[in-house]
C-alpha cells in the first residue's frame, strides 16, 4: 500500500485523522446535545472497533480467515471479571491466585491470558492453511465458549457481574467521560502500534502470506512462524479490547466469546474495509449505529442487516474506508 | 446398562450429525463452498415439522412434508445467493452465509416466536423397547438410529452406484472437465445443494422431539458438524460417517462422565489431538 501515489496516502492519512478528530469531539458534542448516552455508545464503538482492528491485522493483512477472534476478546474480559470476583469475596482463583481490582495487575494478566490462548490455539490452527484454519479457529472458539458457559462458579450462561470498573492510579475511570478519553488514548496507541507493525518488515511478510504464500516459501521465508506470531499479536490486541469492553459493561458473559460475536467482528472489518486498520473502527461504528437506528423501529433488525451484509460482501468489497478514500488494493 | 444406553445415545447423536455432515461435505467437495447457514436448514426443518404437526396432527406427515420443504428453501438459497459465491474467496462465503444465518434466525423468530416449541410423538414411537431384561431404550431414538443407517446406506448407493452419483464424484474431482463434457453443471450443483438441505431438514425433524425447537438451535450443531468434517477429512462422505460416530459417542460419554465444563470441550481436544497426528483427517477424500 505504501507504493501508492502520495495523493492517495494523504487522503488515507486525512481520513484517519478525521476519524480520530471526530472521536475526540464526541464528549463535548454529547454535553452540548444533552445526550450523555452518546458517550457510552461511543465507548462501545471504540472497544469493538479495537477488537475489529486487531482482527484486521490477521484477516486484512495476513489473509487468515479467523472465525474465533471473539474468544480472545472474551478471555481477557473474563480474566478481569474473575479477578474482580475473587477480590470481592476474598477467595482464591483455583485455590491459588488472589483476586484484584487493580488495573495494573489485572490488565497485564488479561492480555497475557489472551496471548497465551492465542499461542496455544494458533499452534494447532496455523499447522493447516485456508479452509481448515478457518474451521479450527471456529471450533476452538466454541470450545472456550462451552468452557465458560459450563463454569457454574462464574455464572455459567448467565455471565458474571463485576463490582465496578478496574482501579487505575491517578485516573478515575468510573467516570464515563474520563473512561471515554482513556479508551480513546488506548485506541490511538494501539492503532499507531499496529500501523508500525504493518509497515515493518514483519508486516511485509504478512502481506506476502496473503498474496502468495507459496512464492514466499519459495524465496526462503518460512511462513508459519510469521502466521503464528501475527495470530498471537492480534490475540494480544484483542485482549486489550476485551479489557475495555468488560470495564464498559462491568459484566462478562459467554455471549462475549461466542462465534456469532466473531462473525460480528468480521462483519465490522469488511463493512469498514479490509486491510485499513482504521476502517474496522468505522465498520464498528456503522454496525452498532445501524443496529441502534434499525432497532428503534423494529426488534427484528437482523432481517434488514443480514441481507445488507450479503449485499455489501457481493457488491461493495472496498467497505466504508475504501469508499472514503476511493480506490485501494485488497 | 447405563453405559450401553449411552453408547446407543452416542450412535443416535452421531448419525444425526452424519446427516448434517454429509450434506455439508458434499457441497464442499463439489462446489468448494462452506455454508455456515447449513444449521439454519436444520432449524427450519424442525420448525416446519412442528407447524405441519400442529396443522395435521401427525408426526409422519411432518416428516414427509418438512423434508421437501427444507430442500426447496435450500434450493432457493442456492439460486438466490450462494450460486454467486462459488468462485469467491473463502471470506466472502463465510460472511454471506453468516448474513443468511442472521436473516433466517430472525425470520424464524418472526414466524414462530422466540419461545422454544415441543414436538409430540405418536404413541407407537413414544414408548420404550426392552432388548434384554434390564435394558430398555426409547423407541424413537431407536427409530432415529435405524433411519440414520438407512439414509447412510442409500447415500452410499446413490454416490457409488448411480449416474448422478458418478457425476457428483466427477464434479468433485474436476468441475471444469465435467462441464466441458456437456453436463449441466449448474443444475447438478443445485441438485446437490437440495440433497444436502433435505438431509439437514431430516436431521432437524428427527432432533425436534428430542431437543427443544428454538431459534438458533442450528448455530451450535453447525460448528459440531464442521468439527466432524475436519476430523473425517474435508469432502469425504465415508470420513464424515466415521467421524460423526466417533464424535457422537465421545461427546455423549464425556457429557455423562465428566463435569459440565470439561465434558463439553472433550470433542475439541479430541479434534486437536487427531489433527496433530493426521492433519488431513481420518479418511481424506481421494481428490
Amino acid at each position: 500500500m505504501s507504493e501508492k501515489p502520495s495523493a492517495f496516502l494523504s487522503r488515507r492519512g486525512g481520513a484517519t485523522t478525521l476519524c480520530f478528530a471526530v472521536l475526540a469531539l464526541i464528549p463535548p458534542l454529547a454535553g452540548w446535545l444533552h445526550e450523555p448516552f452518546l458517550i457510552r455508545q461511543f465507548i462501545q464503538i471504540m472497544a469493538m472497533g479495537l477488537a475489529a482492528m486487531s482482527l484486521d491485522l490477521i484477516l486484512g493483512y495476513g489473509g487468515l480467515v479467523s472465525f474465533g477472534h471473539a474468544a480472545f476478546v472474551g478471555l481477557a474480559g473474563y480474566t478481569v471479571g474473575i479477578l474482580d470476583f475473587h477480590a470481592g469475596d476474598g477467595s482464591l482463583f483455583l485455590g491459588l491466585i488472589p483476586g484484584t481490582t487493580n488495573a495494573l495487575i489485572a490488565w497485564p494478566a488479561a492480555i497475557a491470558v489472551s496471548m497465551l490462548a492465542a499461542a496455544l490455539i494458533g499452534l494447532v490452527c496455523t499447522q493447516a492453511g485456508g479452509t481448515v484454519f478457518f474451521m479450527l479457529t471456529l471450533a476452538f472458539a466454541q470450545m472456550v465458549y462451552y468452557g465458560f458457559s459450563g463454569w457454574t462458579l462464574y455464572g455459567s450462561d448467565e455471565g458474571l457481574s463485576m463490582g465496578g470498573r478496574s482501579e487505575l492510579p491517578l485516573l478515575d475511570i468510573s467516570d464515563n467521560t474520563n473512561f471515554y478519553y482513556f479508551c480513546f488514548a488506548v485506541l490511538l496507541l494501539c492503532f499507531l502500534a499496529m500501523r508500525a507493525i504493518v509497515g515493518s518488515r514483519f508486516g511485509m511478510v504478512l502481506r506476502g502470506v496473503r498474496q502468495n504464500e507459496r512464492r514466499l516459501a519459495a524465496v526462503g521465508v518460512p511462513t508459519r512462524p510469521y502466521r503464528l506470531a501475527a495470530f498471537v499479536i492480534a490475540g494480544g490486541f484483542a485482549g486489550v479490547a476485551g479489557i475495555l469492553l468488560a470495564n464498559y459493561q462491568t459484566f462478562v458473559s459467554p455471549g462475549d466469546l461466542s462465534w456469532t460475536r466473531s462473525g460480528e467482528l468480521i462483519s465490522m472489518v469488511v463493512l469498514g474495509g479490509l486491510g485499513s486498520l482504521i476502517g474496522p473502527v468505522l465498520g464498528a461504528a456503522a454496525y452498532l449505529l445501524l443496529r441502534l437506528v434499525i432497532g428503534s423501529y423494529t426488534t427484528h433488525w437482523a432481517v434488514v442487516f443480514g441481507p445488507f451484509l450479503i449485499l455489501v460482501v457481493l457488491f461493495a468489497r472496498a467497505g466504508l474506508f475504501g469508499f472514503v478514500v476511493r480506490g485501494r488494493e485488497v | 446398562m447405563l453405559l450401553v444406553q449411552q453408547l446407543l445415545n452416542g450412535i443416535q447423536f452421531g448419525l444425526m450429525l452424519f446427516l448434517m455432515a454429509a450434506g455439508l461435505t458434499l457441497v464442499f467437495g463439489i462446489v468448494n463452498l462452506i455454508n455456515l447457514a447449513h444449521g439454519s436448514l436444520y432449524m427450519l426443518g424442525a420448525f416446519i415439522g412442528v407447524s405441519v404437526q400442529q396443522w395435521t396432527g401427525s408426526y409422519l406427515w411432518a416428516v414427509v412434508l418438512a423434508i421437501p420443504a427444507t430442500a426447496i428453501v435450500g434450493i432457493a438459497m442456492e439460486m438466490s445467493t450462494l450460486r454467486t459465491l462459488y468462485s469467491r474467496p473463502r471470506l466472502d462465503q463465510v460472511l454471506c452465509t453468516f448474513g443468511l444465518i442472521l436473516f433466517l434466525n430472525e425470520i424464524a423468530k418472526i414466524i414462530w416466536g422466540p419461545a422454544s416449541l415441543r414436538m409430540k410423538l405418536p404413541d407407537f414411537l413414544n414408548g420404550t423397547i426392552s432388548f434384554i431384561p434390564g435394558l430398555t431404550y426409547p423407541t424413537f431414538r431407536l427409530a432415529v438410529i435405524i433411519a440414520g443407517l438407512v439414509v447412510a446406506g442409500l447415500l452410499y448407493v446413490l454416490i457409488t452406484r448411480t449416474r448422478i452419483g458418478m457425476l457428483i464424484r466427477a464434479g468433485a474431482s474436476d468441475r471444469g472437465m465435467v462441464a466441458a463434457l456437456g453436463v449441466d453443471i449448474k443444475t447438478l450443483f443445485t441438485l446437490v445443494f437440495g440433497l444436502g438441505a433435505a438431509l439437514a431438514g431430516l436431521a432437524g425433524i428427527m432432533a425436534a422431539p428430542i431437543y427443544s425447537v428454538q431459534v438458533g438451535m442450528g448455530d451450535g450443531i453447525v460448528i459440531l458438524t464442521l468439527v466432524v468434517i475436519v476430523i473425517g477429512g474435508i469432502g469425504s462422505v465415508r470420513g464424515a460417517l466415521a467421524a460423526s460416530l466417533l464424535v457422537g459417542i465421545v461427546d455423549t460419554y464425556a457429557r455423562v462422565l465428566l463435569p459440565a465444563s470439561v465434558g463439553q470441550i472433550c470433542i475439541y481436544v479430541l479434534m486437536a489431538g487427531l489433527l496433530f497426528v493426521r492433519p488431513r483427517g481420518l479418511l481424506p477424500a481421494n481428490v
